[in-house]
């Protein structure tokens, strides 16, 4: 896996809508952009992989797209579907080849989680993670229950069916739910 | 298969380690997949295990790289022999029971070795993640997240069954006495060590120790557990000389490959 440099991709999102660029490449980021807002993370498939955060930047070099990806856990399996996912979506609006990347530096963090994707989560019935900086105990014991929005809730296991999520119980609507662990 | 033989370097050696101690760990966690006590801790541990060989083989494709021959991670995962792994010795020991009438194999060793090996990795992750070596300093930077979280809920469990039952107090401190000796070997410093410390590469084993040693204590403390006295045996698998237990880890992770050369998914 390589490490590029550290790049901050939202100062480099920036910098590019203020640049002056040539119409037609303006036209096929946005596109690209907006292909990868519909390619799912495939364990929380509500969310895309815009949504969760995990991509660092999207560039073209002679019509070839290059999209830069963050993975979310060291081992989460999700990582190498995503690639091609991304590559197959990619094909499939016809914005032809697609290199795929990673950056691991800096490391992911729940942070990057959008508001949209957030939203999403609570919809879906998983408590969206608090804030991952500053955090001494990882998780604060009383989290919202997404469905009946009580504090009344317990851990049954800081391990949910994948690495990110924990798994609670709401005490008040008698619900089980699982909590996205702030990173 | 022909096993492949490295020119050994400090900095190799170094990353390999951590590679290989991660790999070897999550070998040892995931053995417990389907045989959990409970469904939930069957899940936390494979869940752990999974982290452990993402950081394992981000270690190993780094470890391709400073080898510089052209292998990858999968070539060093399979086709190295026993003394080619440099694991600390703790995390090769056997986890689980393979039978009911088998010796050894309680919960309370993978409950306190994991406890006491996330707490050495967190430790070490900090560290790194500082490293001169861009690639080993993201990887740690990513990783030290994960240990966190590793030793959050090992140390739950900790306090859990060493402030628990009779029962359960008298098998951790069964799991503690077997598990302390080896603990010797995370502090060893040697040549690998020093040339990594003085090339920025990352920390020494023995800088690890006092940090390791208070957070240890502080969580022995609130589990009621004493700490065992020091023993002066020192375990040699980060130099290549292992117990008994790696080479039956080796032979189940490498049959395959070894069978069907470059056999693929």
């Amino acid at each position: 896996m390589r490490v590029d440099a550290v790049v901050d991709a939202r100062a480099d999102a920036r910098a590019d809508a203020c640049a002056p660029k040539h119409e037609g490449r303006r036209v096929s980021i946005d596109q690209a952009w907006a292909v990868l807002d519909t390619v799912p993370d495939p364990e929380v498939p509500v969310l895309s992989v815009r949504d969760l955060g995990i991509v660092r930047e999207v560039a073209e070099h002679d019509g070839r797209f290059e999209v830069v990806l963050t993975p979310t856990y060291s081992g989460c399996p999700a990582t190498e579907v995503i690639a091609q996912s991304v590559k197959d979506a990619f094909s499939a609006a016809a914005l032809g080849p697609v290199t795929v990347s990673y950056r691991l530096a800096p490391a992911w963090t729940t942070d990057w989680i959008s508001d949209n994707g957030r939203r999403k989560l609570r919809e879906y019935g998983i408590a969206p993670p608090g804030a991952a900086a500053g955090t001494v105990r990882f998780h604060p014991r009383r989290i919202a229950c997404p469905r009946c929005d009580s504090r009344e809730t317990e851990q049954l296991s800081a391990f949910g069916a994948t690495a990110c999520k924990a798994l609670y119980r709401c005490v008040a609507c008698r619900e089980p739910f699982e909590y996205f662990k702030p990173l | 298969m022909t096993s492949i033989r490295l020119q050994m370097t400090a900095p190799l050696h170094y990353v390999l380690r951590i590679a290989d101690t991660c790999l070897i760990h999550a070998q040892r966690l995931a053995e417990w997949c389907g045989h959990g006590p409970v469904i939930e801790e069957d899940i936390a541990l494979t869940n752990m295990a999974l982290d452990l060989l993402g950081q394992a083989r981000a270690l190993l494709t780094r470890a391709a790289l400073i080898e510089g021959e052209g292998l990858d991670e999968d070539r060093l995962a399979f086709l190295r022999d026993e003394d080619q792994f440099f694991n600390l010795t703790l995390v090769e020991q056997p986890l689980r029971k393979p039978s009911a009438h088998a010796a050894g194999g309680d919960f309370a060793d993978t409950v306190l070795r994991n406890f006491l090996l996330a707490t050495w990795l967190k430790a070490l992750w900090q560290r790194l993640a500082t490293s001169s070596d861009a690639e080993l300093a993201a990887i740690a930077g990513k990783a030290v997240k994960e240990a966190r979280y590793h030793q959050q809920h090992a140390a739950d469990w900790v306090v859990r069954l060493g402030d628990g039952t009779p029962e359960s107090a008298q098998r951790m401190r069964a799991a503690l006495a077997r598990a302390w000796p080896y603990t010797n070997e995370m502090f060893v410093r040697d040549s690998v060590d020093a040339e990594a410390e003085a090339a920025g590469l990352g920390p020494a084993r023995d800088a690890l120790h006092d940090v390791w040693r208070a957070e240890v204590a502080e969580v022995l403390a609130a589990a009621t557990l004493a700490l065992p006295a020091e023993t002066p045996f020192i375990a040699t698998g980060t130099i290549g000389r292992h117990s008994e237990h790696l080479g039956f880890v080796l032979a189940e992770m490498q049959v395959l490959q070894r069978t069907h050369p470059g056999g693929r998914w």
